[in-house]
């Protein structure tokens, strides 16, 4: 069902310069943070928690239980993850671009709430324009005093500097993420010890959030947790900016009220997704990034709901929705998607990186015609090697949950287009038309 | 050692130093000011940027090669980066592929013998809503169909497109100006010693 809902993290994105300071002054900006620098920063925090603000970035964790597990310590720092790669996803990049200031005024909020004298937004190298947007906005934002020393006047002073990343979806990971802020290769840390809340950047606690989070702040402190809360039902609560492409008639992004919303909704209403490209029938989607396990036709009245997708064997994740139509093909997509976490391991562990590559190569032979019926199980042996039992959510053997999403489109390709599979095995090519005769080579 | 940078390069980057409690956290934006600069990553700015972040060309290159945006190789002026994931792919950007490659007479991970432009395969560059997307030195274009590709390939040879799509221009056009570490409005005067 399409809600009354209020778009809270898009709502300026209708004008056209909705990245200016004058435009977000115009629309209610920086009201937020006046508000929390009168407000003690515990009950700053008390109003996220019963927001009950689920985090962003993909894991779902409540952003007012995180802050609240910091290390007491001299020096806590926050990390805005503006980094971005989950393939599919494209809301960060559309608030970073289109909302920059929403996401200082965020980052200032919830460095006051939890005492960070100084901010790092991290934002992936690739958008250049968003960074110039960001870094323009930083400026202007000293020059209006919501930055820099004695904000608005208060005893609260905050530095936010602008990170460039450099093509690296690993350092979307939090701890891979610090190593990058810290100058050197993302490899994830172990943890535990390594979590930032206790050892972050530089060894002190800090705190990571997804920029979509941070995005939502303002309007909770401006409305109140409760507001927040009396969106959505259960513990996802509000609304959430969902990615929809793929087969699709009208991709884009849509700012849904949680668990009210069904996918079915997401991808048919005329208003929204419009049901599927050229007319064409629905064979699968994925719901929450390319770490996400598919869903059928028969999931589509699920709601966008944290626990409800979870139930169903899989997850909301990064919050963007793939559609696949009859015309796509289960293998080719399966393929591309496990080529991506092959190129994208770090190469830390065995299982990743090996697997990752096997997975990749037998994929491959089978949609270029050269698989043999024996893949079949062999695919499934090296998805158990990468997350044992190869069950929702995935047990784990490696350093980060990279190694472990591998498995998902793989077994999902396979237990619900099995046939598929044989038919490229037997007849020794794809079914689909347009299979490119030589897919790109290494990498 | 002999001076990398320009002048006002140098300058820039001791700013950028500035900014962080530890220099080697500069490491990577520093190799994008050099990349800003020269178009790629070479070895006397290695050298110059571990002189600034306290640590060794080795360590810079070592951590620059981690990074799919760091050349430290040759690039060509125009670095065409076509997104083949799940979106892209689902919306023939394969084909696309296909003709970028007859196109520029390069395969993708090559550079034209003119050193005009350097064709890559990218990951997802999230634009999928307008897929296959493309982007030119970082810089999203519309180029998601044969004809448009060609169009754009033209744009960029005759140079039409300089103020658009600047050479590896991740961190040339705007910088932080405002609250400097050092400066007047900086809320880190005394943190830093
Ligand atoms: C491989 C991998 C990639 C990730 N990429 C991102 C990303 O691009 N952006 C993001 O916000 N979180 C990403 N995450 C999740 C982060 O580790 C972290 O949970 C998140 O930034 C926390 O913010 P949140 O609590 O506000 O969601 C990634 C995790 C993994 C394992
Ligand atoms: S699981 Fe993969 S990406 Fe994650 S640390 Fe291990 S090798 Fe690196
Ligand atoms: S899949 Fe190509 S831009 Fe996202």
């Amino acid at each position: 069902m399409l809600t009354s809902a209020p778009r809270i993290v898009t709502s300026r994105l209708d004008h056209e310069d909705s990245y200016t300071l004058e435009r977000y002054l115009a629309t209610g900006g920086y009201k937020a943070l006046h508000k929390a620098l009168r407000m003690k920063p515990e009950a700053v925090a008390a109003e996220v928690n019963r927001a009950n603000l689920l985090g962003r970035g993909g894991a779902g964790f409540p952003a007012g239980r995180k802050w609240s597990m910091l290390r007491a310590a001299e020096t806590t720092y926050l990390v805005v993850n503006g980094d971005e790669s989950e393939p599919a996803t494209f809301k960060d990049h559309l608030l970073i671009e289109r909302d920059p200031h929403q996401i200082i005024e965020g980052a200032a909020i919830a460095a006051y709430a939890v005492g960070a004298r100084l901010a790092f937004i991290f934002c992936r190298g690739e958008f250049a324009l968003g960074l110039e947007r960001l870094t323009a906005a930083c400026n202007e934002a000293y020059e209006h005093g919501a930055l820099g020393g004695r904000i608005f006047g208060s005893t609260f002073s905050l530095d936010i500097v602008v990170h460039p990343g450099a093509g690296a979806y690993i350092c979307g990971e939090e701890t891979a993420l610090l190593e990058s802020l810290e100058g050197k290769r993302g490899f994830p840390r172990i943890k535990p010890p390594n979590f930032p809340a206790a050892i972050g950047l530089y060894g002190e606690p800090t705190v990571v959030n997804n920029v979509e989070t941070i995005s939502a702040l303002p309007w909770i402190i401006q409305n109140g947790g409760d507001a927040f809360a009396a969106l959505g039902a259960g513990t996802s609560t509000g609304t959430r900016l969902f990615a929809l492409s793929g087969r699709v008639a009208r991709p884009g992004w849509y700012e849904l009220e949680m668990s009210k919303t069904t996918f079915r909704d997401l991808i048919f209403d005329p208003a929204l997704g419009g049901g599927i490209a050229d007319g064409g029938e629905l064979k699968a989607f994925i719901p929450g990034g390319v770490s996400a396990p598919w869903l059928g036709p028969d999931s589509l009245e699920i709601g966008l709901d944290q626990e409800a997708v979870g139930r169903a064997g899989s997850m909301l994740g990064s919050g963007s929705v793939v559609v696949l139509d009859q015309t796509s093909c289960a293998v080719r997509a399966a393929w591309r998607i496990t080529r991506f976490f092959w190129r994208e391991s770090c190469g830390q562990c065995t299982p990743c990186r090996e697997g990752g590559h096997w997975l990749e190569k037998i994929l491959r032979r089978i949609e270029e015609g050269d698989g043999r019926f024996s893949d079949l199980d062999l695919l499934m042996d090296v998805c158990d090697n990468l997350a044992p039992g190869v069950s929702w959510p995935p047990e784990q053997t490696t350093i980060c949950v990279l190694g472990s999403s591998i498995p998902s489109s793989v077994a999902s390709a396979l237990r619900m287009f099995r046939e598929e599979f044989a038919t490229h095995i037997r007849t020794e090519e794809c079914p689909f038309a347009g299979a490119p005769h030589e897919m790109a080579g290494g990498r | 050692m002999t001076a990398h940078f320009s002048a006002e390069n140098r300058a820039r980057a001791e700013a950028l130093v500035a900014l962080y409690p530890q220099s080697r956290s500069a490491l990577v934006p520093l190799c994008h000011l050099a990349q800003a600069q020269d178009g790629w990553l070479c070895a006397e700015a290695m050298e110059e940027i571990a002189e600034l972040c306290g640590t060794t060309p080795a360590e810079v290159y070592g951590t620059a090669t981690f990074y799919d945006m760091l050349h430290t190789e040759r690039v060509g002026r125009h670095v065409i980066a076509i997104c083949t994931n799940i979106a892209c792919l689902l919306a023939g950007a394969y084909e696309l592929v296909e003709h970028a490659e007859r196109r520029l007479g390069v395969r993708c991970g090559q550079t034209t013998e003119d050193g005009e432009f350097t064709l890559e395969e990218a990951e997802c560059l999230a634009g999928c809503d307008a897929a296959p997307c493309v982007q030119v030195n970082h810089r999203f274009v519309a180029a998601g169909d044969a004809a448009s590709f060609d169009a754009l390939v033209d744009e960029l040879a005759k140079g039409r497109r300089r103020q658009e799509v600047p050479r590896h221009g991740v961190l040339c056009r705007i910088e932080r100006t405002v609250g400097l570490p050092g400066s007047e409005a900086s809320p880190r005067r005394q943190a830093r010693s």
